[in-house]
């Protein structure tokens, strides 16, 4: 066992974390899952939706930004915050459009999977039917700004991994956009198919033409398991704590 | 032609800023005020001139309310719409405006002449109906004036060219009510019996550094801004923080509506702002001080850098400051460009840096990691006043006023329906009704404390202290009369969240508005007692797990009124267990443009 030198708990779980890691890091290590929609273990983390909240010595914190620190005490897995994450995935759904029994992601999306996970049955924010356009520009890949949920995913990927900023946001507030590097289009920008920035989309705005089917309806990560199951996969049977070694 | 101009204005505005990523804020504005807009051109030349990606700059320029992508007016004419120039005519004003350009509100005249569209305020809630032209500031409008003002700017508009910005002293002198009042009504201590020019800084440099922060700490001055943190403590962590350089900022943004004291300070006081900054530089060890002025108040620009030269004259800025030998120091002043949001610290920083105003993660803080990633200490206006009669009175002076936890005098922006709106200086620990009584706005039925970030408050509560432990405030108090329509204030106050969220998180982003849809619900009479329910739990989760303080504030209206006024809401209330957000006939409305006729409808009870 090599000590860890920060100790903490989560839900009166220990969990131990080495210095530099944020919460959710520690806890993923742990097998622990905290919900999340914009973390992404690969990518800078930028606290974009939220869901990630947990009650960190009693104040709110995003998991996903807040650092590990020794003697913290955190709650993660309570009703309360249950009912906010999902309250944030129902925003979600009604901010865009999103029609999930035709659409290509269904299965594989990690927003509908916290919907699933949550609870969500409907949401009950009213729709705000944006317009917004459909971008078929580039030879491989669609954008469909429907689906978007400005994680910025995307932004941060092409930036840091593929070193090459095809992403940004546009304007601000409930009118807040993803936009391309170009006037054309993102056919008109460097984006591969290959990049980093083509495969870290939660939802179905980003999608690879010609591949959505391979794996058909049914068979998608979440069809078989609940968003989460790996991470928690990863814990130890009661009784040894949260600890690994 | 067109794009040869483009070119050399583009290259001329890099050269001037020496192609600097971090002033983009300054380029920008350069480009959108010499060319009229932020063409695709622009942006263009922008990117390979910065060495930067389109994107990046887009990122920026979308961000901000006065940088516009496409071509508008010439003249821009902007209303400030708040709850207070609503009670004062503006809607009168803004339909004068229409009938007399032949235009809506958000529409440009088809001689690409004028502009005319809405604004958040303005910070002249003392003299609604207000209005921006371009920078210059008209006051206290009426319909009867918006002839007079239009034939004033189409004569003006012969001389063609794009009017200076920001705007020179003079140039709305041909404008009517092109003039703002003074505004501070009742002085007290920190403003009367002020200090000789120098005093401030003689006092400081007689002590040390530390001493000067062991003073601010003794006077238990808190900041100004809304917040409340004790100074003493903030500048004692900056001077602590290891950097290459210590920065100074003053937070003069002033964008919650119903404000106008700093307002008031930079325009009457603006030498014990520099005084109070220039103590600040001296205890942090500072050479480089920032003060980023809200874009509404650009009008403000000439004055201001006439002070500063002054100072600078006079030895109270620049090297060696106050005969000082290695106290180097000073000032640059950047101008913002419509976004309430850079009021919040972290975003200020980033707006500062040339960046969208989206709030930064914290930790860090930026006592350590602030302005260019350097330990930096943001103060209200206000703060540093306080701060350079601190230096010059005494700890003891301060402390000696207001109420234990909240010490010092605060200046109160009082408007609406009040016989004397304006700034009051009035010791911590007044109640409302005091301060009603001093403004003449004792029939008040309604007194919003703190802008629409703060709280609702009715007459069961004005005994109530204004401090930071009981009604804490920035200072911004909308006093309503009998006659105002609560919850219609209420809704523009959602509105202005809307307007203003910067969209980095979901909560908030999509929060406000739904806040807002639900507000209206409840105004339009369509609202179940269920739709309240559902409002106030949203309203909890919005300020719940929002990012930064506008989120998190934003819903404080709602809650505070629902608890303030719940007359006002049961009176609106339908009985019914259900109804629709929308009627069936307007859920068909489309359909019916459509098809060219109406729907059979059943006949319905
Ligand atoms: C949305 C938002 C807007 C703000 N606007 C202002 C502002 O206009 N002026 C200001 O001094 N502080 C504003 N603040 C508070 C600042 O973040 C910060 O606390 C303040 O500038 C610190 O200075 P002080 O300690 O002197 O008050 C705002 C905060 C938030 C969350
Ligand atoms: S992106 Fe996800 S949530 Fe949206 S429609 Fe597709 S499957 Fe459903
Ligand atoms: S396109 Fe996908 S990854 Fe990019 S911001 Fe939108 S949802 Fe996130
Ligand atoms: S709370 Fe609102 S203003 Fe603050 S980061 Fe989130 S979206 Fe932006
Ligand atoms: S996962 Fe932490 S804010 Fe989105």
């Amino acid at each position: 066992m090599t000590a860890k030198a920060i100790q903490f708990t989560v839900d009166g779980i220990a969990v131990a974390a080495t210095a530099g890691q944020s919460l959710i890091e520690a806890c993923d290590d742990a097998g622990i899952y905290i919900p999340r929609l914009c973390h992404h273990p690969d990518l800078t983390p930028s606290g974009n939706c939220r869901v990630c909240t947990c009650t960190v010595n009693g104040r709110q914190s995003a998991a996903c930004v807040t650092p590990a620190a020794h003697g913290m005490v955190v709650e993660n897995d309570t009703p309360r915050l249950t009912d906010d994450r999902r309250t944030i995935i129902e925003m979600l759904f009604v901010e865009g459009i999103h029609p999930c029994p035709y659409c290509v992601a269904s299965g594989d999306c990690e927003l509908q999977a916290l919907g699933y996970r949550l609870g969500m049955t409907a949401p009950t924010e009213a729709y705000l039917w944006p317009r917004r356009k459909l971008d078929a520009t580039h030879p491989d890949i669609t954008l469909d700004h429907d689906r978007c949920i400005l994680c910025s995913r995307c932004i941060r990927a092409s930036r840091m991994e593929d070193g090459k900023t095809v992403f940004g946001f546009e304007g601000r507030g409930i009118a807040m956009r993803l936009n391309v590097d170009a006037q054309g289009g993102l056919g008109e920008t460097q984006m591969a198919a290959i990049d980093k920035a083509a495969s870290v989309c939660p939802v179905a705005c980003i999608v690879i033409k010609r591949d959505s089917y391979r794996v058909p309806n049914g068979e998608r990560r979440f069809d078989k398991a609940p968003i989460g199951s790996d991470i928690e996969a990863r814990r130890r049977p009661s009784g040894s704590g949260g600890h690994r070694s | 032609m067109e794009e040869d101009r483009t070119m050399a204005e583009v290259e001329d505005i890099l050269a001037q800023f020496g192609s600097d990523r971090t002033r983009l804020m300054d380029i920008v504005m350069a480009v959108q005020h010499r060319l009229g807009h932020v063409s695709d051109a622009s942006v263009g030349l922008l990117a390979k001139g910065l060495g930067i990606e389109p994107v990046e700059i887009e990122d920026m320029v979308s961000f901000y309310s006065f940088f516009d992508r496409v071509p508008r007016g010439r003249f821009r004419i902007r209303l400030a719409k708040t709850a207070i120039s609503h009670i004062k005519g503006a809607q009168a004003v803004a339909e004068a405006f229409e009938h007399e350009l032949g235009i809506a509100m958000g529409e440009t005249t088809a001689d690409g002449e004028f502009t005319l569209e809405w604004t958040s305020d303005i910070g002249m809630a003392d003299q609604e109906p207000s209005a921006l032209v371009n920078g210059v500031v008209l006051t206290a409008l009426t319909p009867s004036d918006v002839a007079h003002i239009v034939a004033a700017l189409r004569q003006s508009g012969h001389e063609g060219g794009l009017p200076q910005y920001p705007p020179h002293r003079t140039q709305g002198a041909a404008l009517p009510k092109a003039s703002v009042q003074p505004g501070l009504v009742k002085a007290g201590p920190l403003l009367s019996a002020l200090p000789a020019p120098g005093a401030v800084i003689g006092a400081a440099l007689a002590m040390t550094p530390d001493a000067v922060i062991a003073q601010i700490t003794a006077s238990k001055l808190r900041g100004r801004g809304g917040a409340g943190f004790p100074t003493g403590m903030k500048w004692r962590l900056t001077r602590k923080s290891k950097g290459k350089q210590h920065y100074v900022v003053c937070n003069a943004d002033e964008g919650e509506p119903g404000t106008f004291k700093d307002r008031v300070l930079l325009s009457e006081f603006p030498d014990l702002v520099f005084d109070g900054m220039t103590v600040a530089a001296f205890a942090l060890g500072s050479s480089q001080g920032l003060l980023y002025l809200r874009g509404e108040y650009a009008y403000l620009w000439d004055h201001l850098q006439g002070v500063l030269d002054a100072r600078r004259k006079s030895g109270l800025l620049g090297k060696a400051v106050g005969g000082r030998r290695g106290f180097d120091f000073d000032i640059r002043i950047q101008l913002g460009a419509g976004a309430y949001m850079c009021g919040e610290e972290s975003s200020l920083l980033e707006s500062l840096e040339g960046k969208r105003g989206a709030p930064r993660d914290r930790p860090p803080f930026p006592t350590e990691h602030g302005y260019l990633g350097q330990p930096t200490a943001i103060d209200n206006v206000e703060t540093f006043v306080c701060a350079a009669r601190i230096m010059e009175r005494g700890a003891a002076w301060f402390a000696g006023m207001g109420t234990a936890l909240s010490t010092g005098t605060k200046l109160m922006s009082v408007a609406g329906d009040c016989t004397y709106p304006g700034v009051y200086e009035v010791p911590f620990g007044i109640t409302v009704n005091a301060l009603l009584d001093l403004v003449g706005g004792s029939d008040a039925e309604f007194v919003q404390i703190s802008g629409p970030s703060g709280q609702s408050v009715s007459p069961r509560d004005f005994g109530r202290q204004i401090a930071f432990e009981d009604l804490s405030t920035g200072g911004s108090t909308m006093v309503f009369g009998r006659q105002r329509d609560v919850l219609g204030i209420i809704l523009q106050f959602a509105d202005f969240f809307v307007d203003e969220s910067c969209g980095w998180c979901a909560p908030c982003r999509i929060g406000t508005t739904q806040l807002s849809l639900a507000m209206a619900k409840v105004v339009a009479g369509r609202a179940t007692r269920a739709d309240l329910t559902a409002m106030e739990a949203l309203s909890h989760t919005v300020m719940r797990m929002s990012r930064c303080g506008l989120g998190q504030m934003a819903p404080n209206p709602i809650l505070s009124s629902m608890k303030s006024f719940p007359e006002a809401f049961e009176a609106r209330l339908r009985p019914e267990a259900f109804v629709p957000r929308v009627t069936l006939e307007q859920a068909l409305q489309d359909a019916v443009v459509v098809q060219g006729r109406q729907p059979v409808m059943e006949a319905s009870a």
